[in-house]
Formats: structure tokens, sequence, C-alpha cells
């Protein structure tokens, strides 16, 4: 218990995948202009990453591994150069049933997250926590927990990142700074501050 | 056809760079640059998919259903970053071991899917891979510049070799270790935007906000 309680904490705060691993700075950085959308891509990647993490353990550990295919007679194939088009196909397809289910089943939800969760699809983190996840070699129960713990460190990030922008746009900025460029410092400041969080172990 | 050519490949390097402009393909730029080596083998594997991506999605262009089109980009570009992964792992495996995930993760760098989805798919063959190698080199000039920078403040080396003398070797540099730390890259950016932006002026974005300037006069 201790052990996975360990990896939800690191995975949030000292493993950051925003500001520790710089991933999904794409939608990071453009989507984080104002609270409510940054919380409710952050809840959309919450969601997604922790389904498609244990997902995706789930076809390395059966499929891809060297020797995973011995459930199946084959146990001389090593199928891992396959690795990356599959877990790519999985999130896709993952984030397209998820649309639908929540089309279906909880419409508000799905009024509120719809133009999101096609975009997650091309985001970095949720694609980078899986190869994260393969490159470790988490087992199942700790995929979860980290899908859970990525996700939820990404959705901190950016709705953070969100309320100092919105604070942001009252100040006086350079010209050139202004926009982009001072996302970028403000992004690395926050940076600078996680930083602080690294070397902590429960 | 001639001078687009030229354009496409001239144009991303500064006055539409897909890094500082048009805001796609960061996260591996900040990831990979705490040295110059792994950044050029970084640079080297996007140009080569973002330009043959371009050329193969631009040939099927009029084969591919829109409706499944991101389907099929992602296919054909994921297929790519494989075969670029297996030769470093062949080839460089130090280098693809220090990259880690990164090589993967060019998959979902938006400056493929943005140009194969925003150039590729309107264009023929040739341009689009032009295009490509237009964007990878403006990708690249920029991760180079970051890198450079970081390596050389970090660590007084440029590739690994070293050329200021750094302080506990008995040289006179005491290495600044926070260059080689994440935030330094958002800094480093951060600077070369604005160092961009102040050479280009039309590319300054508006502010949201307008503070206005008050008069003495106003105010009594």
């Amino acid at each position: 218990m201790e052990h996975y309680l360990s990896l939800f904490v690191r995975s949030i705060f000292v493993e950051n995948l925003a500001l520790a691993f710089f991933l999904g700075m794409c939608t990071f950085l453009a989507v984080s202009k104002k609270i409510e959308t940054a919380l409710g891509l952050g809840i959309a990647v919450i969601l997604v990453q922790t389904i498609t993490v244990p997902a995706n353990n789930l076809i390395y550990q059966y499929l891809l591994k060297d020797g995973a295919l011995a459930w199946a007679g084959l146990p001389e194939v090593d199928l891992s150069f396959l690795g990356l088009i599959s877990y790519i196909g999985v999130i896709a397809a993952m984030v397209q049933i998820l649309e639908m289910a929540m089309d279906k089943y909880v419409p508000a939800l799905y009024n509120a997250l719809g133009i999101f969760l096609p975009l997650i699809t091309v985001n970095c983190a949720i694609l980078g926590g899986t190869l994260f996840m393969v490159e470790r070699d988490y087992n199942l129960a700790e995929s979860a927990v980290y899908g859970v713990g990525s996700g939820f460190g990404w959705a901190l990030a950016i709705t953070a990142i969100a309320g100092i922008r919105e604070k942001l746009k009252y100040s006086d900025v350079p010209d050139g700074l202004q926009g982009l460029g001072i996302t970028f410092i403000t992004a690395g400041l926050m940076a600078l501050g996680f930083m602080a969080f690294s070397g902590i172990q429960l | 056809m001639a001078s687009e050519a030229k354009s496409n490949v001239i144009d991303p390097l500064v006055d539409n760079n897909p890094i500082t402009l048009q805001v796609l393909g960061i996260c591996s730029a900040l990831a990979v640059t705490t040295n110059m080596m792994s950044s050029l083998i970084m640079c080297i594997a996007l140009t080569t998919v973002c330009a043959f991506s371009g050329m193969f999605i631009s040939a099927i262009r009029k084969h591919i259903p829109s409706n499944i089109r991101i389907i099929v980009q992602m296919t054909i570009i994921a297929s790519l970053v494989i075969i670029v992964d297996q030769v470093l792992k062949a080839y460089a495996y130090e280098a693809s071991k220090q990259l880690s995930v990164f090589v993967g993760l060019i998959i979902t760098n938006c400056i493929v899917l943005g140009r194969a989805e925003a150039y590729a798919m309107k264009n023929p063959p040739m341009l689009s891979f032009l295009d490509g190698i237009g964007n990878g080199l403006g990708y690249s000039l920029i991760l180079m510049g970051v890198a450079f920078f970081r390596e050389l403040l970090g660590a007084g080396k440029l590739f690994g070799h070293q050329v200021i003398p750094v302080a506990n070797e008995g040289g006179w540099y005491v290495p600044n270790g926070l260059m080689l730390l994440p935030p330094s890259a958002f800094f480093v950016i951060g600077l070369m935007i604005w160092a961009i932006r102040t050479w280009k002026k039309e590319q300054v974005e508006k502010p949201d906000y307008q503070i206005h300037q008050v008069h003495r006069t106003e105010v009594l």
C-alpha cells in the first residue's frame, strides 16, 4: 500500500508530466487562457489517462513483450517493435469510445468536455504516460495508480497556469514578450516551484 | 513552382517558425535540449519523419476519406517513427537510451500532424516534402539554439567537448547547474521568443487587456 501511495504522490508532484517532462506542452500553452476550459481539459486528461495506461499495460504484458505470446504457444515472438503503433491506436480508439459512451450516458459531461476529447488523442501527455509505463516496467496495479496520478498532476499544472494567466493579462508586459513569451517564463517559474518537491519520499 | 518550393523551406526558419510562432511541437523542444548531441539526433529524426510523412500523406491525399483522415495520418506517422526508432536502436543505442520516450513522442508531435493536416492534405508530394524539411529545420534551429545555451552555460561543453574550463577542474568557469534542469528550458525559449519578436515586430501579439495611458490632465 505504501508503495502505491508513494508512486501516486511521486507521479503528481515530483514527476509531473507537464512541468518536469514537458509533455502535453502544446495544449498546456494553447488552452490555458481560462480556468474553466483548463479545468475541463484537465478532467478529460485524467479520465483518458486512467483508462489508457492500464489498457496499454495489458496489451504490452500479454501481446507485445518479449515472450509475452507464450500463452498462445509462441514463446519466441517479440513484437515490442509494434509498440508505438498499437499504443496510439489504443489511445485513439479509447478516446472515440469514451466520447460515444459519454454522449449516451452522461450528456451533461459530454457537452462540457465535447471539444476537448478529440484533442486528447494528440496530447503527448497521454502517449508519454504509456511510454513511461513501458520503460519503467510497471505491473497492472502500478500502472493504474500511475495513470491516475500522472493525469491528476497534469490537470493540476494546467489549472494552476490558467489561474496565473487570468491575473497576468492585467499586467504590463513588454511588447515582445506579450502572449507566448511571458507564458513560457511563467511556466518556467512554476517548474522551479515544482522542483521543490523533488527528493520527497513517502 | 520554384519560388513556392523555396519559400516552403525558407519561411518556417524565422518568419513562420513552428515553435515560436505556430506554438507546435514544444514538448520535445524542451526535454531533449540538455546537450547538443541528443538534440541534433532529435532534430534529424523529426525532420526525416516530418518530410516523409508529408510526402506520403500528400501522395495518397485524394484517396483518404476525410472522416478517418486523422487515423490514416497517425498510422503513416507512427510507422515512420517506428522505422526511425529501430534505426536509432540499431546504430546509436546510447543516444536512443538517452532520448528515452521522446523518439516515440514524435508521433504526437504537433508539428508533424499539424503540417500533414494543414499542408500535405492540399498540396502535391514534392512541395509537401519540402514543407516538411522547412518546418523540421525551423524546429531544429530553435532546438539547437536552446541546446547551445543550456550545454554551454550548464556544463561548459559543446557537443560533449569542454570549451570553457570549469572551476572544479582548475578553470575559471563555475557551471550554472540550473541550466541543466527543466525550468531553464522554459526561460531560454521565452527569451528567444522575445529576441525574435523584437527583431520581427509583426509577430508581436496584441494584449488582451489594454492598459490606458493616463495623462496628467486626466488625473487632475
